[in-house]
């Protein structure tokens, strides 16, 4: 559909990867660990290689959570846009298949929150 | 049918005024709560300036309510006699 | 000389024709579609302006009189007020976030309000419809004016208050209220009366002002109780306003009942995210509670707009499919938006707090199958490392709805242990939403929200910081340059209401006030 206008309705989006002066967006969530109220939104360069965000960028931002220092990297399983995806870490984001406002998030088996309430 | 209702704050003019929805409707509730009088009705309810009248002494206009009102529910028809809120279904 | 005889006053229904339709005319040497640009590209049929009527039938000269007396009132409260020191008597210091919020957050729709009906008035060719809307655009820049005013006692002595239309232009949460208001100004005049006469003010208003203003009169705050009811007492009016409308637009063609039933959905939904923040506010903020936000949609929402859709079921008119969802969400809504300000403390203008032991039974008695099992683990946890001064301040920004602009907190319909995540591809771009509805709201006008001026983004691209600043030197913190941007101190307008100067002058003044010194 379209929007009802008095003349021709036609702009640009607000959003488009050029304007995040070389970074492209990658929204991350940690399922059942909703103690983090949403996912999160990152710049990254598509040149960065997916283990450099595991390792350098998630512990600041899950780390306050008892459950973030246990968990096994070997065993999380990946959803990208909420299909199974199998992210290479050793691969940049690009080579990983990564664009611009994609959207992954990752399952720790065995680890459900705070007393496990998915918190 | 459906409630209709009329929330006024709770002050000495809606005394009356309250106390004569009281009067013409039988079937309006009285709910208080901080500071506001909520009055329920079962699908129709009246506010009668003839019986405010009769209550306080003086003439009243219907209008004034306008003053004190805080929300209402329910379609709404009104006069220089009454005011009516009321459900068609 | 003649005598002339007193004329009997006219009556009330006389008196409205004579001051509204018959204050009107046909133009002769312009055209109807040049005078009233706007009234057909919506689709909208109307083919007699005369059949509406307010059924107040209030007249402006009645207007004048009535509005003054209302503001003689709410002033000579506010005065006494004032002059009692009332800010002391508030339960306790916490209550006053509800007022930053309230300020910040709604006080500037107010004054939108107020342009959005002054625009839809000028382009209805009928009489009817263009007095009451400039009796509600006057109505609503009174609004904008006496809460600013009443609230600006407050700003004497507590944080956060400061610059609130600074804040409303820029605030990442605020860009929630703003941009629901924004989308309704930009639509045409019939879906404008639509989304904020119909959805907003009659459909959902009384969420928003009766638990607040009771709030406010149960919490000891004269002052927003005061503007609150005076402001309420337009409300009834605008509620009718809104009503009426609907009927109008729905009696004059069948062709308008698909249109409207369209707007009807989504502005109900868009209105309900908005009201997110009064959720939580009524559960966690005030701290002598009225009722629940759950009991509050239960009486407002479920009961009386149920009746308000029973009785629009003769036009054709359903209610809102999402009405469905949203009593899933009823037991999750409060937890999910408090839970996100205890996260983001750090970037709000106000403050957050965990609730106390007590404040925790009554959530769970008043939430019994949502509480325990999903919030009060978190809550419990908080509360442990806020008492090891490990407080939890979320620094990362959230990913948002292009459509609501709330970050992304919400669940999954039926399941609250799964983020709910939907998306749409459009011209090559990705656009993610928080909700089934939000998504179709999207779809219908992908044009208009594209354009959304999504904080996160925005922070991102560059664009929130003062001007001058460069993001690539060494050590650069964007927290702290974003706060700047928002005109807000850290330290003192954010972080916890434990550690906050509100809490400490609070005490120190309330002391004063009880005791010699």
């Amino acid at each position: 559909m379209a929007v009802a206008a008095v003349s021709k309705y036609e702009f640009a989006p607000a959003d488009t990867q050029d304007k995040f002066h070389g970074a492209q967006l990658l929204y991350i969530g940690w399922e059942d660990h909703l103690l983090f109220c949403s996912p999160f939104a990152f710049p990254f360069p598509a040149t960065m290689r997916f283990g450099d965000i595991i390792a350098g960028v998630l512990p600041g931002v899950f780390g306050y959570h008892p459950d973030f220092a246990q968990i096994d990297w070997a065993k999380a399983e990946w959803l990208k846009s909420g299909k199974p995806f199998q992210p290479d870490f050793d691969k940049s984001l690009a080579d990983n298949g990564l664009k611009h406002k994609d959207v992954i998030r990752f399952r720790t088996p065995g680890l459900t929150g705070i007393k496990g309430s998915c918190s | 049918m459906s409630t209709v209702f009329l929330a006024l704050q709770t002050n000495e003019e809606t005394r009356p005024i309250i106390e004569a929805i009281l009067q013409d409707n039988p079937s309006a509730v009285v709910d208080e709560q901080p500071a506001m009088v909520k009055i329920n009705a079962d699908g129709r309810l009246v506010v009668r300036r003839q019986t405010i009248e009769e209550i306080t002494g003086r003439d009243y206009d219907l209008q004034e309510l306008q003053v004190n009102m805080i929300t209402m529910s329910g379609n709404l028809d009104q006069t220089d006699d009454e005011i009516t809120l009321f459900w068609k279904a | 000389m003649d005598m002339t005889v007193a004329k009997k006053k006219l009556g009330l229904k006389e008196r409205y024709a004579v001051m509204t339709r018959g204050l009107d005319w046909t133009p002769s040497y312009q055209k109807m579609e040049d005078i009233y640009p706007y009234i057909a590209y919506e689709g909208i049929k109307i083919h007699d302006w005369d059949k509406w009527e307010d059924p107040f039938r209030l007249t402006m000269d009645a207007y004048w009189k009535y509005q003054a007396e209302k503001e003689r009132k709410l002033y000579s409260v506010l005065d006494a007020y004032t002059q009692n020191n009332g800010h002391l008597n508030v339960t306790d210091a916490r209550y006053l976030n509800t007022v930053k919020l309230f300020l910040s957050g709604i006080s500037p729709l107010e004054y939108v309000a107020h342009r959005g009906f002054a625009h839809a008035g000028r382009q209805f060719p009928g009489p009817g419809p263009r007095v009451a809307c400039l009796m509600q655009s006057l109505d609503e820049i009174r609004h904008a004016q006496t809460q600013v005013h009443a609230v600006s006692n407050y700003n004497k002595y507590y944080n956060g208050m400061h610059d609130f239309h600074h804040a409303h232009d820029r605030v990442w949460f605020l860009s929630v209220p703003k941009s629901f208001f924004d989308d309704a100004i930009t639509a045409g005049p019939f879906e404008f009366m639509v989304s904020i006469g119909f959805s907003f003010e009659y459909v959902l208003t009384n969420l928003l002002f009766v638990p607040f203003v009771s709030g406010a009169a149960y919490n000891g705050d004269m002052a927003a109780m005061t503007f609150g009811f005076s402001a309420q007492s337009d409300e009834a009016r605008h509620m009718t306003l809104g009503l009426e409308v609907i009927k109008f637009i729905l009696e004059q063609d069948p062709d308008n009942v698909p249109i409207v039933q369209r707007w009807i959905d989504k502005w109900t939904w868009r209105g309900y995210r908005v009201l997110t923040l009064v959720a939580m506010m009524m559960d966690y903020m005030l701290p002598k509670r009225t009722m629940s936000w759950k009991e509050s949609w239960e009486i407002y929402f479920e009961e009386n707009g149920g009746a308000l859709f029973k009785d629009l079921a003769r036009y054709g008119i359903k209610m809102p499919k999402c009405a469905e969802q949203i009593a899933l969400e009823k037991d999750h809504l409060s937890h999910q938006a408090w839970s996100t300000f205890y996260n983001y403390a750090a970037a709000a203008n106000f403050h957050t707090w965990m609730p106390d032991e007590d404040e925790m039974e009554w959530l769970s008695s008043k939430y019994p199958n949502s509480f325990d099992k999903h919030y009060r683990p978190r809550y419990e946890f908080w509360r442990e490392q806020a008492a090891k001064g490990n407080r939890f301040y979320n620094k990362t920004l959230p990913m948002l709805c292009q459509t609501c602009q709330i970050p992304m907190i919400f669940t999954e319909p039926g399941d609250a242990t799964k983020t709910c995540y939907r998306e749409v591809d459009y011209k090559n771009e990705k656009y993610h939403f928080c909700s089934d509805y939000c998504k179709e709201i999207f779809e219908h006008e992908p044009e208009k929200y594209v354009q959304a001026w999504l904080p996160v983004h925005q922070i991102y691209q560059g664009n929130c910081f003062p001007e001058g600043t460069d993001p690539t030197v060494e050590g650069f913190d964007p927290l702290a340059k974003v706060l700047e941007y928002y005109h807000l101190e850290h330290g003192r307008d954010n972080l916890d209401f434990d550690i906050s100067e509100d809490k400490k002058n609070f005490a120190e003044w309330r002391g004063q006030a009880t005791k010699n010194v």
